[in-house]
């Protein structure tokens, strides 16, 4: 479990986090909304070590993070995995090669065992046989896809993902949705999916939070979104005419 | 930033750049590589600059010795110590920083904006120690090879431009390569090249790797890597030279 207290972040004049607090629960699907710009990846930056935050802590298993060692940063660090909104490929390695890193330089592994995972991840992801491209030969999703395939190949703990699905088709972003509501149910993972899209909200959203002006706006299960009449959420969620009619024709 | 507060940062740096390695048998294949990429890949161009270098030193000293007192193996000897202390070594030196500190900034610079290095580090890899030892180790290790051959070169080059255009005879130019040779400005110029090759490297990784923003940042950078290792190339050259000449 990984949570989050009265966390403060601000660049310069720009206040992104405003006493932000939540919890994420293990063995289900976390999903943070909101706009674009509201501190969605700042805050998962912030979980993660990779900001330091201002004040405020946060907690792995009620461990605090900003007091840990480098040695015991590193441990945690090791059971993390994270898809970055940019995918952030490492361009002089192929596609096998990024799967297998982390398994290169952390476990003892033979050169067949991390092969065979590998192969597993790619196919996981839908990539079977792509395993010698390089990231510039990828299309953007096939790139989302090939750094959600490394995120997995070390089974962490915690899997952070940033927008797992913007730019894939429909089809696509569903299998991503299901693999990521699969794999943290059957490895018990702490899972935390920042997302745009509202399909993954109702396919897979076990506990939502809603970010707003830096501050854990609303939170709670995808039944509740659905009915809640937060109007900031109603703004978010029922912003295409199509949804408005949706939502009216439900109603 | 003041400049005393980016020192400060590159010392840290330096520092978390000899951690311990995580895994010997990665950096070591790593360190292979950037042989390749900042070696080998450097030799063409050391080859022809070191070749004309050698040439035009050569003419200059033939045509500036127009005393019939100086014996003419001068030439020779004047080509010799002046390519092996100094333009060997330090000229050579910063045509790499320019060649492989930009490219080590950019390629380092890209990896910050792209976010490969969040990645790395997520992962629990020490991304400094990753990214910028095994390239030191390449440099300092492969640099003075270079450097050797650049010597041979320049000479090679001075022995054509003086022959062929008749300044000087093949027994003049050899006798002057000759006299009085000291192995120790040898070692000189071989331990100023390893400590020039560490500021290419260790500058051009530092101002890659505290890149902020995007593409144009890591222009930015790259450019900067380059003016930065030269000046500190220049500098410490002067206080080398003093250090060890006096
Ligand atoms: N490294 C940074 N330096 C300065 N400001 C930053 C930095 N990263 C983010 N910000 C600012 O923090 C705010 C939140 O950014 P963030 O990237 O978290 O948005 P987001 O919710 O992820 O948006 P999107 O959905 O578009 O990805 C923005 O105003 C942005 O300008
Ligand atoms: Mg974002």
């Amino acid at each position: 479990m990984i949570e989050v207290k009265n966390v403060n972040k601000s660049f310069g004049e720009n206040h992104v986090l405003h006493d932000f607090s939540a919890k994420f629960e293990e063995g289900q699907v976390n999903l943070i909304i909101g706009q674009s710009g509201q501190g969605k990846s700042v805050l998962t930056k912030c979980i993660v070590g990779l900001m330091e935050v201002d004040s405020g802590s946060v907690l792995y298993n009620g461990r605090d993070f900003s007091k840990m060692n480098r040695k015991e940063r590193k441990d945690i660090r090791k059971e993390i995995g994270m898809l970055f909104q940019g995918s952030a490929l490492f361009d002089s390695m192929s596609v096998e090669e990024n799967i297998m890193f982390p398994l290169k330089m952390f476990t003892n592994m033979s050169k067949k065992e991390m092969q065979e995972r590998a192969d597993f991840c790619l196919e996981r992801v839908n990539l079977s046989g792509r395993n010698k491209l390089l990231p510039a030969e990828l299309s953007g999703g096939m790139m989302k896809r090939v750094a959600i395939a490394r995120a997995i190949s070390m089974k962490p703990k915690y899997l952070f993902c940033d927008e797992p699905n913007s730019g894939l088709d429909p089809s696509t972003s569903i299998l991503i949705d299901n693999l990521i509501q699969e794999i943290t149910y059957e490895y018990g993972m702490t899972t935390v999916v920042i997302t745009h899209d509202m399909n993954s909200v109702i396919e897979i959203g076990d506990h939502i939070i809603f970010i707003h002006t830096g501050r854990n706006w609303w939170q709670g299960t995808k039944e509740e979104i659905i009915k809640t009449d937060n109007p900031e959420i109603i703004d978010f969620v029922y912003a295409s005419k199509f949804m408005k009619n949706l939502k009216g024709k439900l109603a | 930033m003041s400049y005393i507060e980016s020192v400060g940062k590159y010392v840290g740096m330096i520092r978390q750049v000899f951690s311990k390695p995580e895994r010997l048998k990665v950096y070591y294949t790593r360190t292979l590589t950037e042989i390749e990429t900042i070696g080998i890949n450097s030799a063409g161009i050391v080859a022809i600059l070191s070749v004309f270098m050698g040439a035009v030193i050569s003419l200059q000293t033939a045509s500036n010795m127009d005393s019939p007192l100086l014996p003419k193996y001068t030439i020779g000897y004047i080509t010799r110590s002046s390519t092996i202390l100094e333009f060997s070594p330090t000229i050579i030196s910063l045509i790499l920083a320019g060649k492989v500190g930009s490219n080590i900034a950019s390629e380092i610079g890209t990896m910050r904006v792209t976010e490969q290095i969040d990645a790395l580090e997520i992962m629990g890899v020490n991304s400094l120690s990753f990214l910028v030892l095994p390239k030191v180790i390449a440099a300092v290790f492969f640099f003075p090879f270079l450097i050797i051959c650049s010597m041979g070169l320049s000479i090679i080059g001075g022995y054509y431009a003086v022959t062929l255009s008749e300044l000087a005879s093949h027994e003049e130019f050899v006798y002057g390569i000759r006299a009085f040779f000291k192995v120790s400005d040898i070692t000189y110029a071989l331990v100023k090249t390893c400590v020039f090759a560490f500021v290419i490297v260790t500058v051009s990784s530092y101002f890659g790797y505290f890149t902020k923003g995007g593409a144009l940042d890591v222009g930015k950078s790259s450019t900067q890597a380059v003016v930065w290792s030269s000046i500190v190339i220049l500098l410490t050259n002067f206080v080398l030279t003093q250090l060890i000449l006096m």
